[in-house]
């Protein structure tokens, strides 16, 4: 491994390692307003929630595994699906893409630190906060009044379910107040990311040589600004028809469930792209590394993202072809819709375009990088299928929409942020994670992956919708709900698999050097940790590859940008 | 570099794939030849069979985009791996070429305008297509269960939609509380109740035959539980059933202190037997309760041991049932059972 091969001037200073109490780096922890240990608070934060989420999961597996099961109750049940899709938006998906793109951005641009390091500290613990009273409501939602409760009116939260004829109790509210809060957080976030990119990029680096990940977490930060907006108004809304008499929503004096339908998706359709482009970000670095070829199409990938960034904002009602639209917007959405996978098959292209040719290497990182690949490709396709409106009367809350959501968010999003785990576990913490260890949890989690969400497909098309506690035999679903339900054991032991990688790699593992991968972007100059404030001295670039140009100083890159 | 090569890497990731692309295929050759009473394949009526007409063409697009997508990153992944014996070097450094991004940008964008108009064409054909002289019925979801009225013909039903064979019915939905979902697979797309948002929908079933489905919106508690049956009749068979529905009750001597116990107690706060003093609306009008199989919007089938234990305990079938447990004594229960039984 080429380790030290190259080193900037100032970026090996010893950083000091005085023994302190533990309450000393507690605090230290609790208050600090650096980037990198904010980053890891948010992964660390969000991988918590990650096992929650998935034990909620299993939960449903459980109940699902057999028609007529009695596993839990119907409550119980509508509570769980309630809790693991809120969860695993709201605290697992976003805090790890924002805590890849704190901990990296400022490295990979050459900057000391975020453009707004308090209100970086301060975006994190409302989102934090977010999360502790959304769980709040377990014990909170009926107060004084007897039981534990939970949030049961689905993640997308439709009205009138909402109001207080049909949802008694406090369990929305807590639902309400913790999405409100953790979105200010995802808004201070976002506004933080954006000027960082904009403004604190090292000497030489335009905005044309910006490493892609960069690029792609600016698309990101942007689109939080614009669609976390209308979720939070419509938070706002709903607490105001709850406890002020509004009736935004309250369709028993007049009001509109549907309009509600149009906050949210306007909301939640983008952020399946909030959630993805990072993702893609991931895979624009890690697959030229493992390829040893740099990225196919640069321009060509910034326009796609753009372009993916603004079309993404105009097809939110494909998730509202059943409410009775007009005939003209149903074909105005599908034809936005179908639009969106123009920009995003590029990306792909450019994918194998980086690929092909190359010299690929199956580390762990590169062996999710190329999963996700396929089962992108499918979730793209199985997306084209739903934007055919006719063909979305049949799928549209049925199993295989299920199914397909999950491939985008687990067999891409999910997918990718392993890599990214991966990739730079030996820049965050100075260790090698565990080689073997990582591809059995990548066979492990592919395997499972592909039983539970290939076979979940199938129900969809044969009647069975979503969000039911249990489901009637003689429909031909048992069978298939018991692979699905299968599959989640191999899925859990990969993630615990990946937790003990982590853990035993931080004490045991290998020491990293700053460049293990033999990379191009500038995070691989600094130590691995990188010391505080990250350069000791500002790093001057002349092309998307400062290492490469380095490394290969009679073949530079910017010779041919 | 070194490699730690724990799994030989490139023969295993070679083997998931191709079982991937089995599991994609088999998975919908399976779903095609299933044997399920609700599987989108198998139509019964033109709105499900348009659908399946552009879902099948949509099928092969997809389906050859991922053959030749997938094939070529299979390839990729294959052959450009790093060798054993390699040299060190790195590859030849390619930054991307105009020619190949202009055709990998051109390709999509007609295969979009072609399933755009095949997609504009259905939607026309199916949404703005309701046939005249069709059949009106009012659908309104509730929770959990589906009220039938047919305007006109002075018939309400519940949880049994009656429809005759070869005319088309035109379906008005509404909903008395939250958003539900009308689907049932082989005779049409689902379309939402919703409150405040009145929509329509139609069928036109030539089979007679049971037809099956239930709610695709979540509304509430028991969403899970509030099935949806179709009986498509002949038109003889529709007619006979029409004329006995638009009937009031019965009222039959054998169960006069039955009929006291329901009328003097909260029964009739929700549910309706015309004819009678009877005249809730919050509950499945019971008129002729006896001419339908089901219980509870199709949990349970209408016999005696069920109806009797549903009036005493609804949530032992459906927890969270709005009908709350009436706490009769076992004498009141068996009468107001032997009085619901004559509702025929």
């Amino acid at each position: 491994m080429a380790t030290d091969l190259v080193t900037w001037p100032g970026t090996q200073e010893a950083v000091e390692t005085t023994r302190r109490p533990l309450v000393d780096k507690l605090h230290e922890w609790v208050a600090t307003v650096d980037h990198k240990r904010l980053g890891i608070m948010y992964i660390l934060y969000g991988l918590m929630f990650l096992l929650v989420g998935g034990v909620e999961a299993t939960i449903m597996r459980i109940q699902l595994s057999a028609p007529h099961k009695d596993f839990v109750s119907p409550q119980v049940f509508n509570r769980m699906f309630t809790m693991h899709g809120t969860t695993m938006i709201f605290f697992v998906a976003m805090p790890l893409v924002f805590g890849l793109a704190n901990y990296l951005v400022p490295l990979m641009i050459g900057a000391r630190d975020m453009a707004f390091p308090r209100l970086n500290a301060f975006s994190f613990w409302l989102t934090a906060f977010g999360g502790i009273l959304l769980y709040f409501s377990v014990i909170g939602a009926n107060g004084l009044y007897g039981a534990g409760n939970a949030p049961d009116v689905g993640w997308f939260a439709y009205a009138p379910l909402t109001s207080r004829t049909f949802s008694l109790g406090h369990s929305t509210d807590f639902w309400t107040l913790g999405l409100l809060v953790s979105g200010f957080g995802s808004i201070g976030t976002a506004i933080n990311i954006v000027v960082t990119i904009l403004c604190m990029r090292c000497p030489g680096m335009t905005l044309g040589k910006m490493p892609l990940f960069a690029w792609l977490n600016l698309v990101m930060g942007g689109m939080v600004l614009m669609v976390v907006s209308p979720l939070t108004a419509a938070q706002i809304m709903l607490a105001i028809d709850r406890y002020l008499g509004g009736h935004f929503f309250d369709t028993q004096a007049g009001g509109s469930a549907v309009i509600w339908m149009h906050f949210f998706w306007i909301f939640g359709h983008p952020e399946v792209y909030v959630l993805v482009i990072p993702a893609f970000a991931v895979a624009s670095e890690v697959i030229p590394v493992f390829s040893r070829k740099a990225i196919f199409g640069y321009p060509i990938m910034v326009a796609a993202t753009v372009g993916i960034g603004f079309i993404s904002m105009s097809v939110w009602a494909h998730h509202m072809f059943t409410v009775g639209m007009t005939s003209n917007a149903n074909a105005f959405f599908a034809l936005s819709t179908m639009a969106v996978g123009v920009p995003t098959g590029i990306k792909i292209f450019n994918w194998l375009g980086t690929m092909w040719g190359g010299k690929i290497e199956f580390k762990t990182p590169m062996l999710f990088c190329i999963a996700f690949l396929f089962q992108f490709l499918v979730a793209g396709l199985t997306g084209i299928m739903q934007s055919v409106v006719p063909f979305d009367w049949q799928l549209a809350n049925s199993y295989f929409v299920v199914a397909h959501f999950h491939y985008v968010i687990v067999g891409a999003i999910l997918f990718c942020l392993f890599a990214a785990f991966y990739y730079w576990y030996p820049k965050a913490t100075g260790r090698m994670y565990n080689e073997a260890m990582g591809k059995l949890q990548f066979w492990l989690f592919f395997i499972g992956f592909h039983l539970t969400f290939d076979f979940m497909h199938i129900p969809g098309l044969l009647g069975m919708p979503r969000r039911i506690y249990t489901y009637e035999p003689g429909r031909g679903w048992g069978t298939l709900n018991l692979i699905v339900s299968i599959g989640v054991v191999f899925q859990a032991a990969a993630v615990l698999l990946f937790a003990a990688n982590l853990i035993w790699s931080y004490f045991r593992g290998k020491v990293a050097g700053n460049d293990p991968w033999d990379a191009w972007t500038l995070e691989w100059t600094t130590s691995s940790p990188p010391p505080a404030y990250n350069f000791a001295v500002i790093p001057t670039v002349k092309s998307r590859r400062p290492l490469w140009d380095l490394k290969h100083p009679e073949d530079p890159d910017w010779k041919y940008e | 570099m070194q490699s730690t090569n724990y799994i030989p890497a490139k023969w295993p990731l070679l083997k998931g794939l191709l079982v991937l692309l089995f599991l994609a295929s088999s998975g919908l050759a399976q779903s095609v030849t299933f044997s399920s009473s609700t599987n989108i394949f198998k139509p019964a009526s033109t709105p499900a069979k348009s659908i399946l007409s552009v879902s099948l063409f949509v099928l092969v697009i997809t389906g050859v985009i991922f053959i030749v997508v997938g094939s070529l990153l299979t390839y990729a992944v294959v052959k450009f791996r790093r060798r054993k014996g390699d040299d060190g070097r790195e590859p030849a450094q390619v930054y991307g070429s105009n020619q190949v991004e202009t055709a990998w940008t051109v390709i999509p964008v007609l295969i979009v305008v072609v399933l755009f108009m095949a997609t504009a064409r259905v939607i026309a054909n199916v949404q703005n297509a309701v046939p005249p002289n069709a059949l009106h019925v009012t659908v309104i979801g509730h929770q959990f269960w589906w009220e039938y009225r047919y305007p006109g013909l002075k018939v309400v039903t519940a949880n049994e939609l009656h429809v005759p064979a070869g005319t088309p019915t035109e379906l008005k939905l509404l909903s008395a509380d939250t958003d539900h979902s009308f689907w049932v697979p082989v005779l049409a797309g689902k379309t939402d109740l919703i409150p405040n948002h009145p929509n329509t929908m139609w069928i036109d079933p030539r089979e007679p035959g049971l037809y099956l489905g239930q709610c695709a919106q979540y509304c509430g508690v028991q969403h899970a539980k509030m099935l949806l049956r179709v009986y498509v009749q002949s038109p003889a068979d529709f007619d006979h059933w029409i004329q006995q529905q638009s009937q009031p009750a019965l009222s039959s001597d054998a169960a006069v202190e039955g009929r006291r116990i329901f009328e003097a107690t909260a029964c009739v706060n929700c549910h309706a037997v015309s004819g009678t003093s009877a005249q809730g609306l919050f509950g499945p009008d019971l008129t002729h309760l006896m001419s339908r199989d089901t219980l509870a919007a199709g949990i349970a089938a209408n016999t005696h041991e069920n109806l009797r234990s549903w009036i005493q305990d609804p949530s032992r079938f459906k927890p969270g049932s709005l009908m709350p447990a009436m706490q009769l004594n076992e004498h009141d229960l068996d009468a107001v059972t032997a009085y619901l039984e004559t509702l025929r």
